[in-house]
């Protein structure tokens, strides 16, 4: 391991918490809906967080407690059943229904096993309900997909076929590429997790080998380990290393040679190179600080130092999984100060210490950081972006260099804002 | 519990952060988990605002819950302290911190600072942003001001006469994340500086503590926004004998009767009601020929409670609109909005559901819609076009361009904003004209693409005919051509009103006789 320094820090936060992660989840499974049993706060949280207004009736939404829900619990119980008939009478194209815990119902104890068991029970054979939490007081930001995909996994049956599959939400374009190139590996059977439809969720067991897509699904990969899958040690695919590094990973599983990947992907690699030189050249010799918040931010800082040759100031993440991430720390240069948690003002202190040419930041942070002269990209833009795979290693570079190229075309540094 | 797919306000203490994000000098220590962190993007993302909103979130944990969260509250308190040194501190919870009952503000005041704390207790299960918003404002106002309650007498609004100055005013409620505030706090301060009155404060927006001490400095008070400012107007009021007004200057006639309620509450000459109509372009606009066509236009208006109710006073009396449909997502003004609704002969529509208001847009038939960004999506769906007159707002309600809603120029932005979505008068009569040209098939009429309102779509859509199965009623040739020769944005209207005619008269065949009865019967 790379002699990377680790730091951790408490304090105030500025970081989203795990429902958020509904906002892309819902779209990846277009017949599942997500009811969050939480406050007007939640409600209000995911669709500012969205950031779009609704186009049509959306699959997501608040049961917002009220005061007389708190008062008893069994009434609670009682209110929430009516909440889920009426919604599933309106919305009979649902198939699957998760059950969203946050934070006002984890503190006073709703016991949405139980309720999802129950409704299990009525509505077999029509819809199914799963269980999570996405509460701020648990979980940040993507660590919502890791609750949502741990709750499939009692719903996935045993198949001991030999497969390979991918864990993490994908752009649709990008999981289709990456079973392309697995094909021309000669890997036949793909299947992706979470899937396009809620109801077709891929059976697992022992011959089923694992590649994460994403970062943060720490509980996913225990539950899929206790099932006797095998979870392929990789970095992410992030860039072209990352990617590379990525197939070459699942190939070693699948007993392919080396050569056979080079074969098929360096006509990829120097496409991608070519159409990385040009963000290269912007991104060079520039001086990074990523402040924590989708937890991809250390997959990120590889690919900014390795293929960009940014210097890295600091990486903050919101928790760190070093046994997930050893990959990706190897990878890392020597002295990077990788810190875990957040106090946000003693890190914004540190940002204008430091005089960053960029900050990856959220977007509470992103404004008034410019109004201060420093350049800004937004971390949500990365969980809805299609960014992975060597194919995408220009575009994920272009999302870093158009802040600062737009820096250089727009020169007035000391603007007033309103 | 109530389910809910998207909501026109946030929890009280986003209402909360509005006002200490409006204010210089403030902090707000809000007790809360990470996630709630959110809000700071509805200032920085939708009003561009180049500061952190300044709140600090004390970031309680799962694990903090069996230890001490209270400790954790003060510790973010001390720090907040040392690194903003706020004049006044704001201290409160968000709904989850409500349930674990730590008291954050008792916890404050025990902490032995110098200056003044203000107890937030905003009930997040019962209350919203608007509600927040007024709540913090009114105890802010109270806890700055509590000292010179019994020392003052009461303030005479005339004493500027014996002062020898101009009368001063207050301007109370505009505030971020208020529709338009930023030009209307210009547009009102312009026109009482032309009627010889002076702004004493305006808040909060760009207010600090020392100047909410300096209220009492003025006569009286313009109470701009209801939703925020009522409460205090009223706590001043009973303390301090300070007037406030009633009027919302949106529009001609209210401002004009706003300009006349400050002078009588001042005791100022009034200025020619004629000098004043002609300082906004909308009464010779609305006069002109070309505005002909606006005449009766069916409106539907849904917003907060101050926009919907002077948009329904424009519509109705400056532009001769009829509005066929009013509501709003304000409990606290439901009772205004009954009454104008009923001035107006409508059914008032109060719901925070967005569902509810689609239907009853879509039942009223507009051939305009004013409401907020929501309505403007459901309008768009309708295919009827639309403009937003209303919170919650959205990055384009905030435009570069000076703009506001209120005084003369925003009677000016108003009439743009509204008549411009529209066709216009001369357009809309050549389509009339011409409508039989081949040029003018269904689903060609202006810019607008009324895809909502092809005949066929009328009559076809599976709804509809499974409703005419039910009761009996076919359409037939010559009924159909002649409604086709309907124009097409009432010819929804048109077509609903011959069936209801048909049914109460027992009639199974809508001819094109049919149809003129039922026009003759309707009208």
């Amino acid at each position: 391991m790379s002699k990377v320094e680790f730091n951790k820090e408490t304090g105030p936060r500025e970081v989203f918490c795990g429902l958020t992660s509904i906002v892309w989840l819902h779209r990846r499974m277009p017949d599942a809906f997500f009811l969050v049993v939480g406050s007007r706060t939640c409600a209000h949280l995911i669709q500012s967080a969205a950031g779009v207004m609704i186009f049509a009736e959306p699959r997501f939404g608040t049961a917002i407690l009220e005061e007389k829900d708190l008062a008893g619990l069994a009434d609670a119980h009682e209110e929430l059943d009516r909440v889920v008939n009426d919604l599933i009478a309106r919305r009979p194209e649902i198939k699957t229904l998760f059950l969203v815990g946050s934070c006002p119902s984890e503190v006073i104890k709703l016991d949405l096993a139980t309720v999802a068991e129950k409704l299990n029970k009525r509505f077999l054979g029509q819809v199914r309900f799963v269980n999570y939490s996405g509460s701020g007081i648990e979980t940040t930001f993507t660590q919502g997909e890791d609750g949502a995909l741990k709750a499939l996994i009692p719903l996935m049956e045993s198949s001991n076929e030999e497969k390979l599959l991918l864990v993490g939400t994908l752009a649709n374009n990008v999981e289709d590429r990456f079973k392309k190139i697995f094909r021309n590996l000669g890997i036949s059977n793909i299947e992706s997790f979470p899937p396009r439809q809620s109801t077709k969720l891929p059976k697992i067991g022992k011959n089923t080998i694992v590649l994460l897509t994403q970062p943060y699904l720490s509980d996913t990969v225990r539950d899929l380990k206790h099932r006797g899958c095998e979870i392929i040690s990789a970095p992410f695919p992030l860039g072209i290393e990352g990617s590379t590094k990525w197939f070459l990973a699942a190939a070693k599983a699948f007993k392919i040679s080396e050569l056979k990947v080079h074969e098929i992907i360096s006509p990829l690699i120097n496409r991608a190179k070519l159409a990385l030189d040009s963000h290269k050249e912007i991104l060079k010799g520039k001086r990074l600080f990523l402040l924590p918040e989708s937890q991809l931010e250390i997959s990120l800082a590889r690919f900014l130092h390795n293929e960009c040759e940014m210097d890295l100031i600091e990486v903050g993440t919101p928790y760190l999984n070093k046994d997930l991430m050893k990959e990706e720390i190897n990878l890392l240069p020597d002295n990077t100060k990788i810190v875990e948690g957040q106090h946000v003002e003693k890190q914004l202190d540190r940002v204008r210490e430091s005089n960053p040419d960029l900050v990856v930041c959220g977007m509470g942070l992103a404004n008034p950081l410019e109004a201060e002269g420093i350049s800004t990209k937004w971390s949500i833009e990365m969980v809805f972006s299609p960014i992975h795979g060597i194919d995408q290693a220009a575009d994920l570079a272009g999302l870093f260099s158009k802040p600062l190229k737009r820096n250089q075309i727009l020169t007035s540094k000391t603007l007033v804002t309103h | 519990m109530e389910l809910t797919l998207w909501t026109y306000e946030g929890p009280p203490h986003v209402g909360a952060m509005r006002i200490a994000s409006s204010m210089k000098d403030i902090h707000y220590v809000l007790h809360a988990p990470q996630g709630d962190t959110y809000a700071d993007l509805l200032f920085t993302m939708i009003e561009r605002r180049g500061q952190r909103p300044p709140v600090t979130y004390t970031t309680f944990q799962a694990r903090d819950l069996g230890g001490d969260t209270a400790e954790l509250v003060k510790k973010n308190i001390k720090e907040a302290v040392e690194r903003f040194k706020p004049k006044t501190l704001l201290v409160g919870e968000s709904c989850t911190a409500e349930l674990i009952q730590d008291q954050p503000g008792a916890l404050a005041k025990g902490m032995g600072f110098d200056m003044p704390i203000v107890n937030l207790e905003l009930p997040a299960y019962s209350k919203k942003e608007n509600w927040g918003a007024s709540e913090t404002f009114y105890q802010l106002t109270r806890t700055l001001l509590k000292e010179k309650v019994s020392s003052s007498d009461k303030i005479n609004p005339l004493r500027w006469r014996e002062l020898g100055r101009r009368p001063k005013v207050n301007i109370l409620g505009p505030s971020l994340l208020g529709f338009r505030c930023r030009d209307d706090v210009i547009e009102i301060q312009r026109i009482l500086s032309e009627q010889g009155i002076d702004t004493n404060v305006v808040a909060p927006l760009g207010a600090s503590p020392d100047d909410i001490k300096r209220l009492v400095d003025a006569e009286i008070n313009i109470c701009l926004y209801q939703e925020i400012a009522e409460a205090s107007c009223e706590w001043l009021k009973r303390n301090f004998g300070m007037e406030y007004t009633n009027t919302i200057p949106i529009g001609i006639k209210n401002t004009i009767q706003f300009i006349n309620e400050v002078h009588e509450k001042l005791d100022l000459p009034l200025t020619n009601k004629e000098e004043l109509e002609n300082k906004s372009k909308l009464p010779w606009y609305s006069k002109s020929v070309d505005s002909n066509y606006l005449t009766g236009k069916r409106v539907f208006i849904f917003g907060d409670g101050t926009h919907a109710i002077a948009a329904a006073k424009i519509a109705n009396e400056e532009l001769g609109f009829e509005v066929v449909g009013l509501g709003t997502y304000s409990r606290e003004m439901a009772r205004q909005i009954r009454a104008t609704a009923k001035d107006l002969n409508v059914e008032a529509l109060i719901t925070n559901n967005y569902l509810e208001v689609e239907d009853a847009m879509k039942k009223a038939a507009p051939e305009l819609v004013l409401g907020t960004q929501m309505e403007r999506h459901s309008a768009k769906r309708l295919g009827i076009p639309c403009s937003v007159i209303s919170t919650p707002m959205h990055v384009q309600d905030v435009p570069a361009r000076y703009s506001p809603q209120m005084g003369w120029e925003g009677a000016n932005v108003i009439f743009d904003d509204w008549v411009h979505p529209l066709m216009m008068g001369l357009e809309e009569h050549l389509i009339d004209m011409f409508k039989h040209d081949f040029e003018f098939v269904d689903g060609h009429q202006s810019h607008l693409g009324h895809t909502a309102t092809n005949t066929n779509n009328i009559l076809n859509s599976d709804e509809k005919k499974e409703k005419n199965r039910k009761e009996g009623i076919i359409w037939t040739e010559s009924g159909r051509a002649e409604l086709t020769k309907v124009p097409f944005f009432v010819r929804g209207k048109v077509k609903t009103n011959t069936e209801k005619y048909a049914i109460s008269r027992g009639i199974p065949e809508i001819s094109d006789e049919t149809l003129y009865d039922a026009k003759a019967y309707f009208s």
